[in-house]
Formats: structure tokens, sequence, C-alpha cells
């Protein structure tokens, strides 16, 4: 199910185990990106390269600043 | 999101690179929207001032000039409705050319909620 959140519940759900998903291309995530986020970018976004995350946690997306 | 205007923690390569919120000056003098200019101008000296609500949320700018005048006239009637602001996260070097061009005396920076984290003199 999706659900769109703020910041604050960010915070509260990395602090409780969720995985975060930076879908921003490679060069923008080495320039910059959250702790902790690992990099799956929107385009290779499939269930082979999501295969690696954990299905049993939460999953937390973001693009840009706003996304 | 906005993790990052938000000014909380960043990895990756330019995690380091200086932003609009290093280099802000903090602590600066605010003062609230049905406060009056003599009272202002007393508390603060010739500084800039920043009219912020309860929430500290910017709702305008003061001048050292805008102080100057009768002292009996409220802020309101005095401040800069839309004074330029930058996020935190913007690098300094990015700062957009027009504040230079148009030499902005005083510029803030706040979160994307319009909370006052400081104060910039380009």
């Amino acid at each position: 199910m999706l659900t769109v959140i703020e910041r604050q519940r960010v915070q509260q759900l990395i602090q409780q185990g969720a995985q975060l998903v930076d879908v921003l291309g490679a060069k923008d995530y080495e320039a910059e990106h959250i702790p902790g986020a690992i990099n799956i970018p929107l385009k290779a976004l499939n269930r082979e390269t999501t295969s690696r995350l954990d299905s049993r946690r939460p999953v937390i997306t973001y693009c840009h600043d706003y996304q | 999101m906005d993790w990052f205007t938000a000014g909380l923690p960043r990895e990756g390569s330019d995690a380091n690179v200086p932003r609009v919120a290093d280099v802000a000056q903090r602590g600066v003098p605010t003062c609230r929207l049905e406060e009056r200019i003599g009272d202002v101008r007393d508390r603060v000296r010739r500084k800039p001032v920043v009219v912020v609500d309860a929430d500290r949320v910017v709702l305008g700018l003061v001048g050292p000039d805008g102080l100057t005048g009768d002292p009996a006239a409220g802020v309101e009637e005095v401040m800069d409705l839309a004074p330029v602001t930058f996020r935190p996260n913007l690098r300094i070097g990015e700062m957009p050319e027009y504040s230079k061009k148009h030499r902005v005396q005083h510029a803030l920076v706040t979160t994307n909620d319009g909370i006052l984290v400081g104060l910039i003199e380009p």
C-alpha cells in the first residue's frame, strides 16, 4: 500500500527499521542522499532490482525534495 | 519529501559542500507583527529585524532604515512583505545571480515551512 509521508514520519520509520530507497539516477545519488539509503533508479525499479529489499519491513522511496 | 531543505543529515560526495545554512547568521533579532517601531528600535539598534509569528514562521523583514520612522507606527506598516529567501541546503556557489545583480542586502534562510533559520548578507 502506498502512503505519502513527511520527513518526521520518515525519521520515525527509519528508527523502526524501514528501508530507504533513493530512486534518482546514480550520479545524483552519489552526490547526495539520505544516510542509509540505497539507490535503485526509477527506470531500473523492477522485481529483480528490488529483490534485495526485505518485504517484511516498510520501504520508503524518495526522489528530489518535495517528491 | 523535504529532508535536505530541512537541514537533516546527508551522505555522498557533495555532503560536505558548504550550504547557505552553514554561513547564515543565527540568533537574528526578531519581532512580532503587532509591535511598534519604537519598541523594536530600542531593542535591536541598527540591525535588520525579522518579523515572525509564534512558530518562528517568517512574515516579513524590516531593514535598519525601516526603523527610523514614526516610533508609534506598527512593524506591519514598514516591513518588507516579500524578503528574498533561500533554503538551507542551497550550495553557496549557487546563490542566484539576481541577488547579486539587484544588490540584495539581506536574505533570509528558511525551511520549506517558512521557519526562520538565519540571515544572509550577500
